[in-house]
C-alpha cells in the first residue's frame, strides 16, 4: 500500500451568517460538515455532489483558500492549516488547484506565457530563460501552440483557456492537482478534449487528482475512487466500478438514474423506472435533522429523521452513511 | 521530463516574428479611431504648445506697463487688445494659461499620488489602517470642497503669503480636496480585484505579496485611474479659476485665467471692454471641455466594464 | 399532422465592430402539432438566436432578421406589428429561459406575477386569476401552492423558480412553448423532475415545444424531432430515434461519441479536434470541414445543402451527395 498523499480528517468548514447592524453571527452555513478523504499517490478521487453539497468548499479548504472550522488537512503528513503563511507559500507549488471558470481565473492583463511561468520565477524554481522553456514544453503537453505564449487570455476560447489553467498548474510539477469542475463550463466536444488531456497527463506524469464535479459521467471516465456528497456530508465512497455497479445509498442511486443518457427514451427497452427525487435540496444553513437526505429519500423511516447515520464500512472499499442499506 | 526540442525550435520561430500585441497599444489603436476624443486631445496639446511656446515670440512678454495704450481694443498690434495697464492681453492670456494648466496638472498628479498610495494601502492591508485612512477621507468628503478652499485661500491672504509662492500652495490646496475621492476609488477597486478568481489563483500558485500587488492588482486598476485622473484635471482647472476669480487663489500680477476674468466683476469693463474677460473665459471653457471629451474617450477604451 | 410553425429561410445577423456575424444562416424547419422539437448545438451555433428570432426578441440595431418567414397559425410573424406580436407572444407562444431569476420581478410576489398574464390576456377577474394561479403552481409540481404564491423570487431555489416560470408560460395555454436551456442551470436530480413535468404537461395540453439545449442527454429524454446546428446552419435533422441510431453528419456522430456515458467507459473519449470556426470569418466551404475526419476536396470549397434521407432525416454533407460514398 502506498502512503497517503492527502489525508483529510473530519474536516468542517462553517461560514458564519451575520445579520443586523453589528454583524452579529446568527448561525452557520455548514458547507463542509465532517468530511474525511484519503488520497494515495497516483490515485484519482472523484468528489461528486449537486450545488450546495459543499464539494467546492472541500477543495478550497484543502488549499486554504477558505479557513477550516475543525478537523485537519494533511498533505504528505504536514498539517496545512498549522503552517505559517510563509511555510505554506513554499509548499503551494506542490498542491495545485484548477478552477471551474476559465474566464475569471485568468488575469486579463497578463500574457499567457507569463501567467503560466510567473510562479516558477517567483518561487525561484527557474530563471527567466529556463522558465520560458519549461512553459513552452508544458504548453505543448497541454495542446497549446508556442505562438500562444505572448497572447492575452481574451484571445482564447473557453477550452483553450482551460488548457492554460491546466498548464499553469502543471508547470510547477505538483504532486496533487485539485480540479474544481474543470469541464462544466465547456461545450461537449471541447469537454471530451479536456477530459482526455487530464487522463493523458495522469498517465504520463503520474499525477494524483482530486476531481470535483457534479457530473457523474465525467467522474466515471477519470477517477478510480468516487465519493458522493450531499449537504456537506459524505454519503458514500467506493471504487468506481463498485459504485456504479452496486450503489448502496439511495441518494447515489437517484443521482445515477437522474443523469440523462443519450439513448432516446422512446426506444429504451428496459424502461428501468427512474428514481425521480421529489422536493428541493434543503438550505445548508438549516439542514434537516438526522440523516440530511431524509426529506427527499423515498425510503426514509423514523430513525432517519432522528439519528445521524454513521459513516461505516460496507465491505471491500465501500463506505456508506445510511441507516437502511 | 519530456523532450523540449520541438518547443525550442518553435520558440526561435516565434522570436523571429514579433507578434507581441500589447493591451495598451490595442487600446491606443481604438482610441485613435474615436475622432471626438482625438480632437479633444489635439486641442489640449495645441493649448499646451501655444501657452508654453507662444509667449516666447511675443514682443510684450516682459509685461511692461504701457500707459499710452490702456484699454485699447483688439487691433493688429494687440490681437486681443490691452488691459487697464496697457499690457498685451494675448500675451497675458497665454502666460496665464501656463499657470492654469500647470496648476491643473500638478495638483492632479499630487492628488493621484497621495490618493492612490493611501487607497492602495487601505485596500490591500484592510483592518485598522483601512479604517483610519478611510475615515479621514470620509471626513474630508463630507465637507464641500469650495468652502474649504475659500477658507484656506482666505488664510493665505491673512498670513500674507508672498504671491510668487501662492501658485504652489494653491496646487497643494487642490490636491488636499482631490485625494479623498481618488483614495476611495482606488480602495474600492483594490477590494473588488482582490475578490476576483484570478487573485485566488495567484494565492494558490503561492505568489508573493509584491507580485500579487504589482503584477495582478495594480495593472487592473491603473486604466480606470488614468481615466479619472484625466477628468480630474478639468476639475482642478475650474477650481483654480474660481479661487483666483475671487482673489483667493493665485494673485496678480501672476496671471491666471481665473484672475483675468476678475475684470468681469467691474460693470464698466464687463460692458465696454469685453476683450478683457471673454478670451480667458473661452480658454477655460474650451480646455475643460476638451479634457472631458478626451477623458470620456479614454474611458471607452480603457474601462473594462465597457469591454466584453 | 398539422404544422404549428413553419420557418422558412430564416437568417439573423448581428453587427459587431469587427463585422457582421451570421448567427442564424438560412435555416428552415417546421414544428408539428404536439411535437417536441429540440435544437441542439454548442455555444455559437445559433440555437438560442433562432429561439429569440421566433419570439421577435432580437434587439435592433445590434441584431436583425435579414431574411425569412415565420408562419404561425396562418400568420406571418415577421410582418406583424409590435402590438400584434405581443398578443401572440403572451397567448399562443410562450417562452422560458435558462435563468428564471432574471425574468421575474424581485419585488412582486410569485402569485401576483402569475396572475398578471391571466388578467391581461384572458380577462379573468382577480379572484378567478388567483384560483387559476394556485392551480398552475400545483400543476408544475409545487406542494403548498398557497404559501408559494405569497413568496418572493429570492426565497425560492432555482428549480422552484423554473417551475414558476413554466407555470407562467403555460398559464394561457399556448400552442407552442419555447424553452431555451431550461434545465442547464439546475442540478441533475432537479433537471429530471423538470423534464418529467414538462413532458407530462405537454401531453396533457397537446402543446408543441421547441427546446433549445446543448445536452444530448436532455434531447434523448424529451425530443420527438431533433435539429443539429453548427455555426448558424442546420447540419442534420431527423426523428429522434433515427438520428441517434444512425447519425449521418460527421459532427452529429462526433457529438454523440464524445459524450461520456455512464457504464460505457473508454480509455480515451472520442473528441472532435479543433474548435468552432470564427463566425466573422466563414468562407464558402462546409463550416465543419477543418474538424472533420472525412473531409473531401469539395468540402473546402462549397457549402453543402440539406438533402433528404430516409424518413424525415435530412443532412447537409458532401459525403451523401451523388458520386461520393460514405464508407
Amino acid at each position: 500500500m502506498t502512503e497517503a498523499l492527502l489525508e483529510v480528517n473530519h474536516l468542517k468548514t462553517y461560514f458564519p451568517i451575520t445579520s443586523g447592524l453589528f454583524n452579529r453571527t446568527v448561525g452557520h452555513v455548514k458547507a463542509v460538515d465532517d468530511i474525511s478523504i484519503t488520497l494515495k499517490e497516483g490515485e484519482a478521487f472523484g468528489l461528486v455532489g449537486e450545488s450546495g453539497s459543499g464539494k467546492s468548499t472541500v477543495g478550497k479548504t484543502i488549499v486554504r483558500l477558505a479557513d477550516k472550522t475543525s478537523g485537519e488537512v494533511k498533505f504528505k503528513g504536514i498539517d496545512l492549516h498549522q503552517l505559517s503563511e510563509k511555510e505554506l507559500r513554499k509548499l503551494r507549488p506542490k498542491l495545485q488547484l484548477i478552477f471551474q471558470d476559465p474566464y475569471s481565473s485568468l488575469n486579463p492583463r497578463v500574457r499567457v506565457g507569463d501567467a503560466i511561468g510567473e510562479a516558477l520565477i517567483n518561487h525561484g524554481l527557474a530563471t527567466k530563460a529556463e522558465a520560458r522553456e519549461l512553459v513552452l514544453e508544458v504548453m505543448d503537453a497541454c495542446g497549446l501552440s508556442t505562438y500562444h505564449y505572448d497572447r492575452f487570455p481574451h484571445e482564447f476560447s473557453g477550452g483553450q483557456r482551460q488548457r492554460i489553467g491546466i498548464a499553469r498548474a502543471l508547470v510547477l510539477n505538483p504532486d496533487l492537482i485539485i480540479a474544481d469542475e474543470p469541464v462544466s463550463a465547456l461545450d461537449v466536444s471541447i469537454q471530451a478534449q479536456i477530459i482526455n488531456l487530464f487522463r493523458k497527463l495522469q498517465v504520463s506524469r503520474g499525477l494524483t487528482y482530486l476531481f470535483i464535479s457534479h457530473d457523474l459521467s465525467v467522474v466515471e471516465h477519470l477517477c478510480t475512487r468516487i465519493g458522493v456528497m450531499y449537504l456537506g456530508t459524505m454519503m458514500e465512497t467506493a471504487s468506481r466500478d463498485e459504485l456504479f455497479r452496486n450503489p448502496l445509498h439511495p441518494y447515489t442511486k437517484a443521482l445515477l438514474s437522474a443523469v440523462p443518457v443519450p439513448i432516446p427514451k422512446k426506444k429504451r427497452k428496459d424502461q428501468k423506472e427512474r428514481i425521480v427525487l421529489s422536493g428541493d435540496i434543503p438550505n445548508p444553513a438549516n439542514p434537516p435533522s438526522g440523516c440530511k437526505f431524509h426529506t427527499r429519500c423515498p425510503f426514509a423511516t423514523d430513525i432517519c429523521r432522528e439519528q445521524l447515520p454513521v459513516f461505516r464500512h460496507a465491505g471491500g472499499d465501500h463506505y456508506i452513511a445510511c441507516h437502511l442499506a | 521530463m519530456a523532450s523540449i526540442s520541438g518547443g525550442a525550435v518553435e520558440l526561435k520561430r516565434s522570436q523571429a516574428v514579433p507578434v507581441r500585441s500589447s493591451l495598451w497599444r490595442q487600446a491606443m489603436l481604438r482610441l485613435r479611431k474615436n475622432k471626438l476624443a482625438m480632437s479633444g486631445l489635439g486641442f489640449i496639446i495645441f493649448m499646451f504648445l501655444i501657452c508654453f511656446i507662444g509667449p516666447l515670440f511675443s514682443p510684450y512678454a516682459d509685461g511692461k506697463i504701457d500707459t499710452a495704450n490702456m484699454y485699447s481694443a483688439p487691433s493688429w498690434e494687440h490681437w486681443l487688445g490691452t488691459d487697464l495697464l496697457g499690457r498685451d492681453m494675448m500675451t497675458r492670456l497665454l502666460q496665464a494659461g501656463r499657470i492654469s494648466l500647470t496648476v491643473g496638472f500638478a495638483s492632479m498628479c499630487i492628488s493621484v499620488l497621495i490618493g492612490s498610495i493611501l487607497g492602495a494601502i487601505a485596500g490591500y492591508y484592510r483592518g485598522i489602517v483601512d479604517q483610519v485612512i478611510m475615515r479621514v477621507a470620509d471626513l474630508l468628503l463630507t465637507i464641500p470642497s469650495l468652502p474649504i478652499l475659500f477658507i484656506l485661500g482666505a488664510l493665505l491672504s491673512e498670513w500674507k503669503v508672498p504671491t510668487e509662492y501662492r501658485m504652489y500652495i494653491v496646487m497643494l490646496m487642490l490636491s488636499f480636496v482631490g485625494w479623498p475621492g481618488l483614495a476611495r476609488l482606488v480602495r474600492s477597486q483594490m477590494l473588488s480585484v482582490r475578490e476576483r478568481e484570478f487573485m485566488q489563483a495567484a494565492t494558490v500558485l503561492g505568489l508573493d505579496d509584491r507580485r500579487k500587488l504589482f503584477h495582478h492588482m495594480l495593472p487592473n486598476i491603473i486604466p480606470l485611474l488614468i481615466v479619472v485622473a484625466t477628468l480630474n484635471i478639468g476639475g482642478s482647472i475650474l477650481y483654480e479659476s474660481v479661487l483666483s476669480f475671487f482673489g483667493l487663489g493665485v494673485m496678480p500680477p501672476t496671471p491666471t485665467w481665473g484672475n483675468m476674468i476678475d475684470s468681469a466683476n467691474n460693470l464698466i469693463d464687463f460692458e465696454q471692454h469685453p476683450w478683457l474677460w471673454i478670451p480667458p473665459g473661452a480658454a477655460i471653457f474650451t480646455t475643460v471641455i476638451a479634457i472631458n471629451i478626451f477623458g470620456d474617450g479614454l474611458r471607452d477604451v480603457l474601462d473594462p466594464k465597457q469591454k466584453k | 399532422m398539422r404544422n404549428v410553425m413553419e420557418i422558412e429561410h430564416l437568417s439573423t445577423y448581428f453587427y459587431t465592430r469587427e463585422g457582421a456575424v451570421k448567427a442564424v444562416n438560412d435555416i428552415s424547419f417546421r414544428i408539428r402539432e404536439g411535437e417536441t422539437v429540440c435544437i441542439v448545438g454548442e455555444s455559437g451555433s445559433g440555437k438560442s438566436v433562432t429561439a429569440l428570432s421566433v419570439m421577435g426578441l432580437i434587439e435592433e440595431p445590434a441584431g436583425k432578421i435579414v431574411e425569412g418567414q415565420i408562419h404561425f397559425d396562418g400568420k406571418q410573424l415577421l410582418n406583424l406589428s409590435k402590438q400584434e406580436l405581443r398578443t401572440i407572444r403572451g397567448n399562443d407562444i410562450a417562452m422560458i429561459f435558462q435563468e428564471p431569476m432574471s425574468s421575474l420581478n424581485p419585488v412582486i410576489p410569485i402569485g401576483k406575477q402569475i396572475m398578471e398574464p391571466l388578467k391581461t390576456h384572458q380577462g379573468l377577474n382577480k379572484k378567478e386569476a388567483k384560483r387559476r394561479a394556485i392551480e398552475l403552481i400545483e400543476l408544475v409540481g409545487i406542494s403548498r401552492p398557497e404559501q408559494i404564491a405569497e413568496s418572493y423570487p429570492h426565497q425560492l431555489s432555482g428549480g422552484m423558480l423554473q417551475r414558476v416560470m413554466i407555470a407562467m408560460a403555460i398559464s394561457c395555454e399556448p400552442k407552442l412553448l419555447i424553452a431555451d436551456e431550461p434545465t442547464t442551470a439546475l442540478d441533475v436530480t432537479i433537471q429530471a423532475q423538470i423534464l418529467d413535468m414538462l413532458d407530462r404537461i405537454k401531453q396533457k395540453a397537446n402543446m408543441s415545444m421547441l427546446l433549445i439545449t446543448h445536452d444530448l442527454g436532455v434531447v434523448a429524454e424529451i425530443a420527438d424531432y431533433v435539429i443539429v446546428m453548427y455555426s448558424g446552419k442546420i447540419v442534420e435533422e431527423g426523428e429522434v430515434v433515427e438520428l441517434f441510431d444512425n447519425p449521418k453528419h460527421p459532427y452529429t456522430q462526433g457529438l454523440l461519441r464524445s459524450k461520456p456515458i455512464i457504464g460505457d467507459r473508454q480509455d480515451e473519449l472520442y473528441s472532435i479536434p479543433g474548435q468552432v470556426p470564427n463566425p466573422l470569418d466563414l468562407k464558402e466551404s462546409c463550416y465543419f470541414h477543418d474538424r472533420c475526419e472525412h473531409c473531401l476536396p469539395i468540402c473546402k470549397t462549397k457549402l453543402p445543402q440539406l438533402k433528404g434521407m430516409e424518413g424525415r432525416q435530412r443532412v447537409a454533407c458532401w459525403l451523401y451527395e451523388e458520386g461520393t460514398h460514405h464508407d
